[in-house]
């Protein structure tokens, strides 16, 4: 046991990530404590907030708590590493099978992604022992929700690799969500008492340990069957789905890539994940259009809202446009491809998209036609400025993207570079400047047609700005191939 | 064909891993490279295909220096490792990719490529299959007949023959003299198998720690020649 945490150890250590810059690392940790700040804080402030409202504020977390425990899974599927890989090379050493395995389990129970929520339960329980509840009881309460954490871990690890199972899991939590909020069903009417008969009574604390230790042997049952090259550890093959993609060849070479890249957004867990990310972007703007917080009012934000909804495929997929083509780069670079149809093809990808989105953003007509001028303002600026943008930064980013696996779907690590950062600045705060300036002049309209004007400037310039774009992409080429190199080897 | 000038490949001041005068390589010939592990094989042909840049000198394929101008990429195709596949694709659509890309239709990769049912052994067309789930000798069949779409004039392939089963190298060798047949086409491989690569070339380079230091027409005594060169680096060591 001790030998393998000594190898865990020096993964960590030596893993290529662990060298980059220090400013990531910071980055990284600064990350990680506003995390546990917030969770802290929120822990303690939770009750009076509530309070403030008028509100009861054990029972509101009580009937929230579901959506918290689904949420919590969801997240966890997307982002929380599963040990399994790391196993392979333990298989024929002089180890027993199931210290391996209970290594790997344990090693998730200490994953940041249970160890988060410590942080908001103790100083809550701590608050409401305060307030007068029952010690034992909050204290009974306390633990059952942390064993329910640990069975989001165990289940998480059951259902790696189980889209049905994310599926389902998501549209349990948006139907549940939204009948509630229409007032239709109350999921959370029939969970609350459950959650609140932790604190009343004891049974639940036993049944919930009965699940997990359960859970714990099937988990360990599973690994344990699954511990062979052609069990858990091969990665499952899909069967092919095949399409029919002519119509794209009226595109002539660009249709080629098209062609391609739709194949490579389809049938690639990662890139598939990023298409569901940009569609959850078209939601991102009912925050600012809905009137529902008081700090999105401010009309400046609304075309910055507009910029997120028409670019979420543009900020998630074009950020990172030659890394998706990194494990077979060299092909692209010795075949009988220029560079100026290959950035074309990926350009179109991010305008149909782009179109796509802001066709989808149509339902914020409802929040009057000003939200749907400002989508549509951002798509223009998305196509005409943000696209060569995040095409030029793309070729600085030089963080290969392993298709198969779903880790930090949400930005590599490596991909906070300096460089990017600069790059995403005028992404955002040029637009936002220009309107201001527009409506600080005369009004809204003109903000709007200078953002938009801008946009349609920079589309006309398209041809110019391509022979630049191709030019880094030809100087940055040898250090790109070396990079995702690097990657494909180990 | 191929011109290769004073290339010197450094990592950092002293890693000196390719030091190459002179190499001329005429059209239509069979160039074997042979040589151990870090001899320099790989590197040169990366910088044959622009993968890496030289520290200096120059390579000029049919009168175009390759890290100056992309031209020499409409006659020239290679198949160095896996990164030269797609791997969500299926054979067929790879197939069809890369034909695309040197310009041929659909019917003309599928005529192509039908000539190929024996060395492909039933294990590639029509499986419904992604190339990532093929095995990895499957996977290189896929990319060396890749390799062999749209006519290129020069043909690189690196150790083609690891990898493979038995017959199918037998297969490859006869697809491969069948290629040289015409005298159009220039083919470079490498191998660790100083039999097939002997079968196959008109001529053998050996590279030791980045330097040439055989270059011979294929004759009666090559391959004793070759294996008394490796035997002797044991009794040196």
């Amino acid at each position: 046991m001790i030998r393998l945490l000594q190898f865990e150890w020096k993964a960590f250590l030596r893993s290529a990530s662990y060298n980059t810059h220090l400013f990531i690392k910071i980055i990284l940790a600064l990350a990680a404590l506003y995390l546990v700040i917030l969770f802290f804080s929120l822990g303690f402030g939770l009750y009076f907030i509530l309070e403030e409202q008028g509100m009861k504020p054990f029972d509101v977390v009580n009937r929230v708590l579901i959506y918290y425990i689904c949420i919590d899974l969801v997240i966890r599927y997307f982002l929380q590493k599963m040990p399994v890989m790391n196993i392979r090379p333990f298989m024929i050493v002089n180890l027993k099978k199931n210290t391996v395995i209970n290594f790997a389990i344990t090693k998730t129970l200490f994953s940041f992604f249970n160890l988060v929520h410590i942080f908001f339960l103790i100083p809550f329980s701590i608050v409401l022992i305060n307030k007068g509840f029952n010690l034992s009881g909050v204290f009974s309460w306390c633990i059952c929700i942390l064993v329910l954490i640990y069975i989001n871990n165990y289940l998480n690890l059951l259902a790696n690799n189980q889209d049905v199972f994310l599926y389902g899991l998501i549209s349990v939590v948006c139907i549940g969500g939204l009948s509630e909020y229409f007032g239709l069903l109350d999921i959370s009417r029939y969970t609350s008492p459950i959650f609140y008969n932790m604190y009343t009574g004891k049974g639940s604390l036993i049944v919930l340990f009965l699940i997990i230790v359960g859970l714990h042997y099937v988990v360990f049952r599973f690994y344990k069957k699954n511990f062979f090259l052609d069990g858990g550890l091969s990665i499952r093959t899909r069967s092919v789905h095949a399409g029919d993609y002519s119509w794209l060849n009226r595109f002539g070479t660009t249709g080629i890539f098209l062609k391609n890249d739709i194949k490579l957004l389809s049938r690639n867990k990662r890139s598939r994940s990023t298409l569901l990310i940009s569609v959850l972007f078209t939601l991102y703007g009912l925050l600012f259009f809905s009137d529902g917080l008081e700090v999105y009012e401010n009309p400046t934000l609304h075309i910055f809202a507009g910029i997120f909804v028409s670019g979420g495929f543009l900020f998630t997929f074009g950020q990172f446009v030659p890394s998706w083509d990194s494990a077979y780069y060299p092909l692209l670079m010795s075949q009988n491809i220029q560079y100026r149809d290959y950035l074309n093809s990926k350009w179109w990808l991010i305008v149909i998209a782009t179109g796509i989105s802001t066709v989808i953003s149509s339902f914020y007509i409802f929040f009057g036609w000003d939200a749907y001028v400002a989508v549509l303002t951002g798509a223009i600026y998305n196509i005409g400025i943000n696209a060569h943008l995040v095409l030029m930064g793309g070729a600085f980013i030089k963080t290969p993207i392993d298709l198969s696996k779903n880790k930090n779907i949400f930005g590599d690590k490596q991909a906070f570079n300096i460089k990017t950062l600069l790059l995403s600045l005028p992404k955002l705060v040029l637009p936002i400047v220009l309107f201001a300036i527009g409506q600080n002049i005369f009004n809204s309209t003109t903000g709007y047609l200078m953002v938009a004007g801008t946009g349609i400037l920079g589309f006309t310039l398209k041809q110019r700005v391509f022979k630049q774009i191709e030019k880094i992409y030809q100087k940055e080429k040898y250090k790109t191939l070396k990079a995702y190199k690097a990657q494909n080897n180990f | 064909m191929i011109e290769v000038h004073e290339i010197v490949k450094k990592y950092g001041e002293n890693n000196i891993v390719l030091n190459i005068e002179q190499l001329y390589i005429p059209k239509g010939q069979c160039f074997g490279l042979v040589g151990n592990n870090g001899a320099g094989k790989t590197t040169l042909f990366s910088l044959l295909l622009d993968l890496i840049q030289p520290t200096t000198g120059r390579i000029v394929s049919n009168n175009i220096q390759v890290n100056l101008s992309e031209e020499w990429k409409p006659f020239t195709s290679a198949y160095i490792d896996e990164s030269f596949l797609i791997g969500y694709l299926t054979p067929e659509e790879y197939f069809y990719f890369i034909g695309e890309l040197r310009g041929w239709k659909q019917n003309e990769v599928d005529e192509f490529i039908g000539g190929f049912q024996d060395f492909f052994n039933g294990e590639i067309l029509g499986r419904k299959k992604y190339i990532r789930d093929l095995s990895k000798g499957n996977a290189k069949k896929t990319g060396i007949i890749a390799a062999l779409i749209g006519n290129p004039q020069i043909i690189i392939l690196d150790e083609p023959f690891a990898n493979l089963d038995p017959t199918t190298q037998f297969r490859l060798k006869f697809i491969l003299r069948k290629l040289l047949e015409n005298k159009e086409t220039t083919v470079l491989i490498s191998s660790h198998d100083l039999q097939h690569i002997v079968e196959v070339s008109e001529r053998i380079v050996v590279l030791d720690r980045g330097c040439i230091v055989k270059d011979i027409q294929k004759s009666e005594e090559t391959m004793q020649e070759l294996e008394s060169f490796f035997k002797d680096k044991i009794s040196l060591t």
